[in-house]
């Protein structure tokens, strides 16, 4: 039960309340930050922050291109956590300040 | 008190005289009539990169280009034969868009062994020609080998795809792209096949996204909210220097420094990136790849130590940027109205070995879409604004050469058209040619 569909690396388990932020695009993730409110990103950012240099060296062991799901979905939660940092460190709101009405969409990005 | 030695002249403008220093008129990126001249004097005479040779690594790989300057949607293939070839995307018959999928006005990539007209079944072959008629009897006195698809010019160089829309070009691609691009070759750019791309439809014209990236004066104040508060503040103080600047022929380039790879001092960056080793700048260790070191000759001309990346603007609408850390980026600026263009930013990275090298990469793209972010919305604006003529001739400064470059030069094509004359980068090899 603690590798099942839905999970983090058991050395992650931590993290599970924010595992809906183990999305597979950046479009899912960048839709995901700009659909929350920063209380939401402050407790994820706090959460997976000071967990990232561990991610970071528990997924380098694996090889990126075959990791089991639950290291993938960790791997994909790492990405989110960056997206979020911008809100948090920098801008202070979920938007790029002065972004308005203007889209950069990401159309091409690694598989994994 | 400027910290970068000018050339003798006094400043980088003025180095190139035929700049002048006078403010420059905008009317070029206002003007329904300009863009109109632009697409034939410009896009259609002129060699435009449409991608990059791994788009097409195998016989029957292709990928469409829409090129809204001209009206026109390209395929670019490789052939059965290995040879790379380029023509207009339309069916021979009754000129319905040969190859799309979905929507028509998407581009799309794939591999086939011929292409097959989804209207009414004609079959070419990978080199063009015309492989299969429906119903062929029914036709008079069709002659097969006079309906091939119509084939524009293309060429390769260091791994990417030039196309050229003038039937009676005769400058070719190596030549056309001049000393920088000579200066670059070698470079890895073919081992840097890890690419994220971002796109964006853009209500300004196509040049006002070139000048935001061919200058960095606005870098420490537009962006200042993305570095912390006491970094931003000295950034703003400093203000910005390039390196070094020249002009070639169209083509301009700006050299900078890059003191944020590894920064001097970690507590300058974001959190984040202190734990990554990453940020604007791209992963601050170089990736281990024959080419990187050392680098071609042309890049860092003024060879300084904290430099930190080459910024080469290829006339019309093609950018490469070459950071100091071991990636490159390009920009496509596709116009498709006086007042509309579409952007296309593509980061190129050595393949992630591991889940920490390509965390690196995503916080390195995902500053870049936020950067971008910046400057999209403020060339909205600057566009609503020009409009207005309310003011008409704008001063630049010695940092925003290139700008004054590329409007010129814009304009310079524009007047040759008009008159009649061949497209400047031919005179130019006529008058080389003819000096000896």
């Amino acid at each position: 039960m603690t590798s099942g569909p839905r999970r983090l690396p058991r050395e992650f388990a931590d993290l599970e309340p924010f595992a809906e932020w183990a999305l597979p695009s950046e479009r899912e993730r960048y839709a995901k930050r700009l659909s929350s409110t920063m209380a939401e990103m402050q407790s994820f950012y706090e959460a997976a922050l000071p967990r990232l240099e561990a991610a970071a060296s528990y997924l380098e062991k694996l090889p990126l291109d075959a990791l089991p799901d639950d290291a993938r979905r960790l791997l994909q939660l790492c990405y989110s956590l960056i997206n979020v940092s911008f809100p948090i460190e920098a801008w202070r709101q979920p938007r790029v300040p002065d972004s308005g009405a203007s889209t950069l969409e990401c159309v091409i990005e690694p598989d994994v | 008190m400027p910290l970068i030695s000018k050339p003798p002249e006094g400043s980088w403008t003025e180095h190139y005289p035929g700049l002048g220093t006078d403010p420059v008129s905008y009317e070029d990126s206002i003007s329904p009539e300009h863009y109109e001249a632009e697409r034939k004097a410009i896009f259609a005479r002129s060699w435009l990169c449409v991608g990059r040779l791994e788009q097409v690594p195998r016989a029957g790989s292709y990928f469409t280009r829409e090129i809204h300057a001209l009206r026109t949607s390209i395929v670019v293939v490789r052939g059965s034969d290995g040879a790379l070839r380029a023509f207009h995307n339309v069916c021979r018959h009754r000129g319905n868009k040969l190859v799309w999928t979905d929507r028509p006005g998407d581009e799309t990539r794939g591999s086939c062994r011929q292409f097959v007209c989804k209207y009414h079944g004609w079959r070419y072959q990978l080199d063009g020609a015309l492989a299969f008629v429906q119903q062929e009897s029914e036709f008079f006195g069709l002659d097969k080998s006079r309906y091939g698809l119509v084939p524009v010019q293309v060429d390769v160089w260091e791994g990417f795809v030039f196309v050229n829309f003038d039937p009676a070009e005769t400058v070719p691609l190596r030549e056309y792209l001049g000393a920088f691009a000579k200066g670059l070759e070698g470079y890895p750019f073919g081992e840097m096949t890890e690419v994220y791309q971002y796109r964006a439809e853009v209500r300004s014209n196509w040049k006002l996204y070139i000048d935001a990236f061919a200058e960095f004066y606005h870098a420490p104040v537009l962006h200042a909210k993305q570095y912390t508060n006491d970094e931003a503040q000295k950034l703003m103080g400093y203000g910005f220097e390039g390196l070094h600047y020249a002009i070639d022929g169209p083509h301009g380039m700006q050299s900078s420094w890059g003191g944020m790879a590894p920064p001097k001092d970690p507590s300058m960056v974001k959190p984040i990136e202190r734990i990554l080793r990453s940020g604007n700048f791209g992963a601050w260790d170089r990736p281990d790849l024959p080419g990187l070191d050392p680098l071609p000759p042309g890049i860092n001309p003024s060879r300084h130590r904290a430099w930190g990346l080459d910024s080469y603007l290829f006339f019309p609408n093609f950018m490469i940027v070459i950071w100091a850390p071991g990636w490159y980026l390009t920009y496509h600026y596709w116009p498709t109205a006086y007042d509309r263009h579409v952007f296309e930013g593509t980061l190129y990275f050595a393949p992630a070995k591991t889940a920490r090298d390509r965390m690196r990469h995503e916080l390195a793209a995902v500053t870049f879409k936020e950067f971008g972010l910046q400057d999209c919305n403020t060339l909205e604006a600057t566009q609503s604004m020009l409009e207005s003529r309310a003011v008409t001739h704008f001063p630049l400064n010695d940092q925003e050469i290139l700008l004054r470059h590329l409007h010129k030069t814009a304009k310079h094509y524009v007047a040759a058209y008009e008159q009649g004359r061949e497209a400047p980068h031919a005179a130019r090899r006529h008058s080389l040619a003819a000096a000896g």
